[in-house]
C-alpha cells in the first residue's frame, strides 16, 4: 500500500554508533561513537539501552524540545520482547508504540508517524531504532565469545541507535510518500544468507512502489535497500532487469555502504540489524538531502522473519520491505 | 515452492568459499595440535614418570584449561575464525563452546544464567556422547570383542 504525505518533515536526526561503525566511510557523518561495546555498561543489553536513552536525548538537545513535548515515541529492536526500545524509551514523550519488523523497523515507525502526522493526529514524533551485534549473537546464532566460522555470504549485525524527529514543521527534508510492503515467503531457509532471503521482499515492494506511483528508477537520484549485503544486492539488480525489465543504475545498499568492507573483513557480505539503514539514512542520506546534493531517494528497509525456533521447526525463512521516499525542498 | 527463476539468479550470485584452503589450514591447525598433545604427552611420561594412558588424560586437562582461559581473555573466537574446525573439532573446541556460554550468561545470575546455559552448545555434543558410549559399548559386549 502507497501513501502520499503533505505536511510531514525530517527536523532532525541523531546517530550513535559502535566501534565497527565508526571505522567505516561514513565515520564523519555520525554524532557520537563509543569505542568498547559494553558502553561502560555492565551487559551488553544494558549498553544497547544506553545507546537508545542517548539517541533520545540527543535529539532532543539538537531540536530544543524537551521530554514532555514529544507527542508519540516509536521505537523498534532485535531483542525479546522489543527490550532496548521499551527500556530506553522510558519517560519520553506522551506516548509510546513498539514495533517488531525486524531491520525493517527504521522505514516503518517513520511510516507510522508520518500517517499519523498527516492525519493531523498528532503534530511530532521521534522514532528510534537500535540494534548491537553481540546482543543479536546472542539472541539469534551463538554466545558472543564463541568464534563459530562464519561462511562469506553472512551479514554483520551493526551496533548503534538512530532517532528521527518527524513533526508537520517545514524543513528542509520532507517525507514525499511511503509503500507499507507485504511478508513475502520464497522458500529460503539459510540463516547465513540474509541477502538472498531479504532480496525478494525488497523486489516485491518496490515493483509495487513503482506501480502504485507510476514512476521509474531515474525518478530518484538514489534507491537504496537496507541490509541486502554484497550478494543480496546482485540478486535484486539481476531479477529487476530478468523480470520486470527495470535497470538500477542509482542503486546502494545501505549495508555496504555503512562498512569497509575490504578493510573490515570481519564484516563479510555487509552489514544488518534495524539501525544499518538508519544508520545511513539519518545521517549521510540526510546530510545529503539538507545539502540539496540529492533531491529525491527511496530507502527500503529489508527485513527478515527470522525465528531461530520456528527455522529448527523446519519452517522457512520470511521477509519484508518498507519503502519510504524522501525529498529534499 | 521454490521459484525456480529466483533460485537460478540467486545461485549465480552466490557468495564465494575457500573451501579447500580453509580445509587445508583446518588440517593443518588440526595436525598441530596432535603434534603439541603428542609433545606434552612425552613431556608427563618423561619428565614426570607418568604412564601414558594417565599423561593423556593430563594432557587433555591442560588442553581444557588454555582454551577456557584464551576463551575467557576473549582471543580464542579470533584464533578459531583463522584456523578454523582445526580448534573446532578437537577438545578446545568442546571447552570453548561450554565457557562462551557461560560468560555469555554471567550476568544473569549462577542459577539462571551459567548454570542453565552453560551446556547451549556443548550439551547435544555430552548426550549423544553418552548415548553413542553405550550402544557401542553394548556392541563390544554382546559381540564379546575385547
Amino acid at each position: 500500500m502507497t501513501f502520499f504525505y503533505d505536511n510531514v518533515y525530517i527536523n532532525n536526526t541523531s546517530t550513535i554508533t559502535g566501534p565497527y561503525e565508526n571505522k567505516g566511510p561514513l565515520k564523519t557523518y555520525f554524532d557520537k561513537s563509543y569505542r568498547d561495546l559494553y558502553m561502560g555498561e555492565k551487559s551488553f543489553e544494558k549498553g544497547e539501552i544506553k545507546l537508545v536513552k542517548e539517541a533520545l536525548s540527543m535529539i532532543l538537545k539538537k531540536t530544543k524540545k524537551s521530554k514532555k513535548d514529544i507527542d508519540l515515541v516509536i521505537g523498534g529492536d532485535l531483542l525479546n520482547q522489543i527490550a532496548a526500545s521499551t527500556y530506553g524509551c522510558l519517560g519520553v514523550g506522551k506516548s509510546f508504540i513498539g514495533i517488531y519488523s525486524a531491520c525493517s523497523n527504521s522505514v516503518l515507525s517513520l511510516i507510522i508517524a508520518a500517517n499519523f502526522i498527516d492525519k493531523g493526529l498528532i503534530n511530532n514524533s521521534i522514532c528510534v531504532v537500535s540494534s548491537h551485534n553481540m546482543t543479536s549473537e546472542k539472541q539469534f546464532r551463538y554466545p558472543t565469545e564463541y568464534g563459530a566460522p562464519r561462511p562469506n555470504s553472512a551479514t554483520f549485525t551493526s551496533t548503534g541507535a538512530a532517532s528521527c524527529l518527524l513533526s508537520n514543521k517545514k524543513s528542509n527534508v520532507k517525507v514525499e510518500c511511503a509503500t507499507l510492503g507485504k511478508i513475502v515467503d520464497y522458500s529460503q531457509n539459510d540463516p547465513n544468507d540474509m541477502g538472498r532471503v531479504m532480496a525478494p521482499a525488497a523486489i516485491d515492494t518496490l515493483v509495487q512502489h513503482f506501480k502504485d506511483t507510476n514512476r521509474k528508477p531515474s525518478d530518484y537520484d538514489l534507491i537504496v535497500t537496507g541490509d541486502l549485503g554484497l550478494y543480496g544486492k546482485e540478486i535484486l539488480k539481476d531479477y529487476l532487469k530478468e523480470n520486470y525489465d527495470i535497470t538500477l543504475d542509482n542503486y546502494d545498499d545501505c549495508g555496504v555502504m555503512l562498512y569497509d568492507l575490504k578493510m573490515q573483513k570481519d564484516v563479510k557480505a555487509g552489514g544488518s540489524g534495524p539501525v544499518c539503514s538508519a544508520l545511513v539514512t539519518y545521517s549521510y542520506i540526510y546530510e545529503l538531502l539538507k545539502t540539496k546534493k540529492l533531491k529525491k531517494v527511496l530507502v527500503l528497509a529489508t527485513g527478515a522473519l527470522f525465528s531461530p525456533i520456528l527455522l529448527y521447526q523446519k519452517e522457512n525463512i520470511n521477509s519484508i520491505c518498507h519503502a519510504i521516499s524522501l525529498e529534499a525542498i | 515452492m521454490k521459484n525456480i527463476k529466483y533460485e537460478l539468479i540467486a545461485n549465480s550470485h552466490k557468495a564465494p568459499e575457500h573451501r579447500i584452503r580453509n580445509s587445508f589450514v583446518a588440517f593443518m591447525s588440526g595436525g598441530f595440535m596432535g603434534f603439541l598433545a603428542e609433545l606434552i604427552i612425552e613431556a608427563l611420561c618423561n619428565w614426570f614418570n607418568i604412564s601414558r594412558t594417565e599423561s593423556s588424560t593430563y594432557m587433555i586437562i591442560i588442553f581444557i584449561f588454555f582454551a577456557c582461559l584464551f576463551t575467557a581473555l576473549g582471543f580464542f573466537d579470533k584464533w578459531v575464525n583463522h584456523l578454523r574446525c582445526g580448534l573446532i573439532i578437537p577438545i578446545t573446541g568442546f571447552a570453548h563452546s561450554m565457557m562462551s556460554s557461560s560468560l555469555d550468561y554471567k550476568r544473569e545470575g549462577p542459577i539462571y544464567g551459567i548454570g542453565s546455559n552453560m551446556f547451549h552448545l556443548a550439551g547435544s555434543v555430552i548426550i549423544y556422547g553418552v548415548v553413542a558410549a553405550f550402544i557401542f559399548g553394548l556392541i563390544r559386549y554382546l559381540g564379546g570383542i575385547q
